[in-house]
């Protein structure tokens, strides 16, 4: 296994101060909302990391597309590795989101289309690990894969778009919102400032994260290669 | 005029979650990485002498 590259130290380092740099802004510079209070805080890293999770399903997609065309492991790794990071990202979305509903809505959840597109979504890449890991054979296990996240990805436009089409109680950050949205709010410059940060952020974080989850797919194959060498 | 409704609680629960499940994800790798590490050092290991 080769070493650490540089490039992705120094990414280790930009990722820690985005981090913190976008908590700053979350909970400093931006102003506190006049109807929400405090909880309305949150809203800059559930966007932030919805973005990142819907962004990572997407790529799995494609990642998925380019197995299946060329055959080449690598584009197996880099989908699981999109997969799982996402997955990670978009469980703090949903709760972040449902712990934002409380005192918005005046309940934990309640099934609206957007939440239940992101529950499902959530739960769609949640079965592709039962799925992988009931299949031995690895080109089987990534033909499978890519045709599950091929078909599974359909659901991050469904569950972005869905806010945008059907009538619903969640509200729309950038663009017109349906009449029963509940708890919406008009962004004030800081406000600007830090939700555009929060983006950047958690963009350097996942492709950091993604990076790092994509050696460990390399070594975990390495791993298994030598297991069946010794094995033979 | 109203007053903002103190709803501090779920914010600090909110980046607590935030911080916890990128915590624990991060700390999972590492320990993934450490355990196939070790693994594939004694896989070397014991792949070394049979070629022998």
């Amino acid at each position: 296994m080769q070493s650490k590259p540089i490039a992705l130290t120094i990414l280790d380092i930009i990722s820690v101060i985005v981090l913190g740099v976008a908590t700053y802004l979350a909970l400093v510079f931006a102003p506190t909302e006049a109807v929400m209070g405090q909880v309305q805080r949150v809203f800059y890293f559930h966007v932030g990391t919805a973005w990142v999770g819907l962004l990572g399903f997407v790529l799995a997609a494609i990642s998925g597309i380019a197995y299946l065309v060329t055959k080449d492991m690598k584009w197996d790794r880099f989908e699981v590795a999109a997969v799982e990071v996402s997955t990670m990202f978009f469980f703090i979305t949903i709760v972040l989101g449902s712990i934002w509903a409380r005192p918005a809505w005046n309940t934990w959840w309640t099934w609206d289309p957007r939440l239940t597109t992101a529950a499902v979504t959530e739960l769609i890449y949640v079965a592709y690990f039962m799925l992988r890991a009931g299949i031995e054979d690895p080109e089987k296990r990534a033909r499978f894969g890519a045709v599950y996240t091929l078909l599974g990805g359909l659901s991050a436009p469904i569950t972005f778009m869905v806010i945008r089409l059907f009538r619903t109680i969640h509200p729309v950050v950038i663009g017109n919102q349906s009449a029963e949205a509940q708890g919406g709010f008009s962004m004030t410059p800081d406000m600007r400032t830090a939700f555009f940060f929060a983006l950047f952020a958690f963009t350097v974080i996942f492709i950091d994260l993604l990076w790092h989850r994509i050696r460990l797919g390399g070594l975990q194959e390495k791993v298994e290669q030598l297991k069946l060498n010794v094995s033979m | 005029m109203e007053s903002i409704p103190d709803t501090t609680g779920y914010m600090i629960a909110g980046f607590v979650v935030a911080f916890a499940t990128m915590g624990i994800h991060v700390l999972s790798m590492y320990v993934r990485n450490r355990n196939l590490r070790r693994d594939l050092e004694m896989l070397e290991s014991m792949d070394k002498p049979e070629k022998k």
